[in-house]
């Protein structure tokens, strides 16, 4: 056990996982923070808690996921490397672990040019492989990212936050033949849990997984497949036409295009998606990304046949 | 070389407010050649700011004169005799040429005329691209020449970001991905084995993260 968190927990005992999304609202609203953990309380194992998600400014994830921890949740804290460098990076690190967070997602983060902040100064001191790779070092070698011992004085205590480390990855960006030698750097660097991109394309999505299977990543990482409901066919063609690094076939569009209830097809969708990389090798979980929609994963979950989730075995 | 561009002129004329005789410096050097602060762009702008205050009813004397560098001081120097009796000075050089002016003439007020914008080349007639950062710490040796912290819009030193797609960058389809360019490149070298090794956290302290830098040669100091 290296952090000791449930969702290490659950996938060492072997569950097949289920996470999901909470977006911290976009003002001081501590209720709808409430009403959202409250919407996915028991229906996903560990909840990502977004930073600052498409460059908009929101509730910290840190903030956020200690009010989803006290909801009953289990959070997983993104980070980014767009707003912070390696200082206020590890203090963040550092003040999560003594609110009770035990997961961390690193990643680099959506360009500040989305958001609603596009004159901003992005940092990028770290990217977001050095970022788990000096988490992974404060937590093993209970060290900060100079070297220095993470202790108060000389004679105090070594006292290390222990996260469970995740990182993402996208079987659907390019160069394609990089993305698994971007995973295994990734894992190297410490990963110990990988949440992908939203699968639409099944096909280049087994074809990652069997390059990823071929070269034993699968044995080194948790692996879960990042699954999208969707509302209407023109989300997905927005997505198609406007986000950089997503595979949308024209089929689906169709399908949803000609869906009666667009809505309870996008259901239809995720459930068989589910049920599909389920059977596939290497697969340790799903993460149910329900981007302000929240309210749809109890369904999802209990229609996918994942309800009710497992508890931690007693040691 | 320094790429430069002139700012919009309804900016310049409100920093010529109050003067009646104004110096308009080019330098011959880098923004000659990427026709932004040469000879010829000095004289229209000379004449623009003339037309403007005759458009205001102002009599103000505008002369022009372009120098080699504005980046050294002995070409500066050759200035003194040029800059009595203005009151103003306005430089079409970079950064850096204002910067030298402001300190050979500390008694005279100088604008700048333009905007700095970038190290680079031209990539094609009228289009200037960036190519360093002058991180202080050149990386060409690890990425195939192709610079990731100038041509990667996250500065990412390890690999392409989830959001390359067909060679492009994710926040506009005109822009290469930097980190795309930098694994053909490896590829057709047959040096992709340099993208398994994790690239360290960078030191931006030589960067200009480290304050104002200074470059000393001790065997060529007098």
């Amino acid at each position: 056990m290296k952090a000791g968190s449930r969702l290490e927990k659950l996938l060492i005992q072997g569950e097949f996982v289920a996470t999901a999304e909470l977006g911290p609202p976009k003002s001081a609203d501590i209720q709808l923070i409430k009403h959202k953990a409250g919407i996915l309380r028991g229906f996903a194992d560990a909840v990502n808690i977004t930073d600052n998600q498409t460059a908009i400014v929101r509730v910290s994830s840190i903030a956020a996921g200690k009010i989803a921890l006290d909801e009953g949740l289990e959070p997983i804290i993104q980070m980014t490397c767009r707003d912070r460098n390696r200082l206020a990076m590890q203090s963040d690190i550092l003040g999560a672990y003594v609110l009770g967070l035990r997961n961390l997602l690193c990643l680099s983060g959506d360009h500040q040019s989305f958001g609603n902040h596009p004159q901003a100064k992005n940092v990028y001191d770290l990217d977001s492989i050095q970022l788990v790779q000096m988490a992974k070092r404060m937590r093993d070698e209970k060290v900060f990212q100079c070297g220095e011992e993470i202790r108060n004085t000389k004679k105090s205590d070594l006292l290390e936050p222990r996260m469970f480390l995740g990182v993402a990855a996208n079987p659907f960006a390019d160069p394609f033949e990089f993305r698994v030698v971007r995973l295994a750097k990734k894992i190297k660097a410490g990963a110990d849990f990988v949440q992908t991109q939203c699968i639409f394309d099944l096909p280049k999505f087994k074809r990652w997984m069997e390059m990823v299977v071929d070269q034993g990543l699968h044995e080194k990482v948790f692996i879960l497949a990042g699954i999208m409901p969707i509302k209407s066919p023109k989300v997905l063609q927005y997505m198609k036409n406007n986000v950089a690094g997503m595979s949308i076939p024209d089929e689906l569009i169709r399908r949803m295009e000609g869906a009666k209830d667009a809505k309870a097809e996008g259901v239809k969708i995720c459930v068989e998606l589910i049920q599909a990389v389920r059977e596939i090798p290497g697969i340790r979980g799903v993460h149910i990304m329900a981007v302000e929609w929240e309210e749809i994963v109890p369904t999802i979950v209990r229609e996918a046949g994942l309800w009710p989730r497992p508890e931690v075995a007693a040691e | 070389m320094i790429v430069a561009e002139q700012k919009d002129i309804a900016e310049i004329i409100p920093m010529t407010e109050g003067y009646q005789n104004i110096l308009v410096i080019g330098c011959d050097t880098c923004v000659t050649v990427c026709l932004a602060g040469g000879a010829k762009e000095v004289a229209i702008l000379a004449c623009s700011l003339r037309l403007a205050a005759r458009a205001r009813g102002k009599k103000v004397q505008v002369d022009e004169i372009s120098i080699e560098r504005q980046c050294e001081k002995e070409f500066v120097d050759s200035l003194q005799s040029t800059v009595r009796g203005h009151d103003l000075l306005i430089s079409m050089g970079c950064g850096i040429g204002v910067q030298t002016i402001a300190e050979q003439f500390p008694n005279l007020p100088v604008v700048p005329a333009l905007n700095t914008k970038l190290l680079g080349l031209p990539e094609r007639q009228g289009v200037w691209v960036e190519r360093c950062q002058a991180c202080g710490q050149c990386i060409l040796d690890k990425t195939g020449g192709i610079c990731p912290i100038s041509r990667c819009s996250k500065s990412l030193l390890n690999g392409p970001c989830g959001g390359s797609q067909n060679g492009k960058c994710e926040i506009n389809k005109e822009i290469d991905c930097g980190w795309h360019l930098i694994y053909e490149r490896l590829k057709s070298l047959g040096r992709l084995g340099c993208l398994e090794e994790i690239m360290p956290a960078k030191d931006w302290s030589r960067s200009r993260d480290g304050g104002p830098r200074k470059v000393i040669r001790e065997d060529m100091c007098l």
